[in-house]
């Protein structure tokens, strides 16, 4: 069993990271990965589908905050999705829903990169 | 028949992030069966995780080869996590409590583990003895 998984797919010039498992400070290093991968391929437009991840900590949090500003400087942007509750908790107990986008769902984040 | 219910539990692991994740089951394993809510559950975890993982980060530079002991004692009110460690001290008064929105604005990275652990439970102390141990003690009271 996998302890966290990641897989990224495209839509409409969206790219969308989806998580799985457990986000700590184990596993973070693998987001990070991913997030270096699409800013060196130019791609600066993302969602992430939060659905199947069932833990994050701060270390977790720390990577969204770590490649934001690149995706912004870039024109892009880093919108979050279908959060489970305990998980939504945690980003808005610290304010996160002030820096970040956060939607329902994967399609209506992409809906909004496609109006932008 | 009498039944005795176990209260206390002890875990020792080594000092990796790659043990977060015993750590982490040791507690729901340890309180779920007598019926905490699982929103304590989630916050006891997440407060334990990052308080482990600054441990491996700060206390021990990460250094895979050191103790973490984590013992949990259980009362019908409340829950009170004892984390050992063996490594460099700390003074949490000296770790301010970050101002959020700042730390927003200014997409600061990391530094949130002991303001979550202030926010999640109910008590948060920390004592070192110097050149033995430091012992960080977290209580949940339950409503």
């Amino acid at each position: 069993m996998s302890e966290f998984f990641t897989n990224i797919k495209q839509q409409n010039q969206v790219n969308i990271v989806e998580l799985g498992g457990y986000l700590d400070a184990h596993t973070a290093p693998q987001l990070e990965n991913v997030f270096s991968e699409l800013i060196k391929e130019k791609k600066f437009n993302v969602v992430v589908n939060f659905e199947q991840l069932s833990y994050i900590s701060s270390a977790g949090l720390g990577v969204f905050m770590a490649f934001i500003e690149t995706m912004r400087e870039n024109k892009g942007d880093i919108k979050l999705a279908a959060m489970k509750p305990n998980v939504f908790n945690i980003f808005d107990l610290l304010g996160f829903p002030l820096l970040y986008e956060i939607f329902s769902s994967e399609n209506e984040a992409i809906e909004k990169f496609i109006k932008q | 028949m009498e039944t005795i219910k176990q209260n206390t539990f002890d875990i020792s692991v080594k000092s990796s992030t790659e043990e977060l994740s015993a750590i982490r089951n040791f507690i729901r394993e340890s309180i779920t069966p007598a019926g905490v809510a699982d929103d304590a559950v989630d916050k006891i975890i997440l407060a334990v995780d990052e308080a482990s993982t600054n441990i491996v980060k700060h206390s021990y530079h990460y250094a895979k080869d050191k103790e973490i002991r984590v013992h949990l004692a259980l009362e019908p009110d409340s829950c009170t996590v004892t984390i050992l460690d063996y490594g460099d001290s700390f003074d949490p008064n000296e770790i301010p409590k970050p101002d959020m929105k700042q730390y927003l604005e200014e997409k600061r990275v990391g530094g949130l583990g002991l303001y979550l652990m202030r926010t999640l439970m109910d008590e948060v102390q920390y004592t070192s003895y110097e050149g033995k141990y430091n012992k960080l003690i977290l209580i949940k009271k339950f409503n």
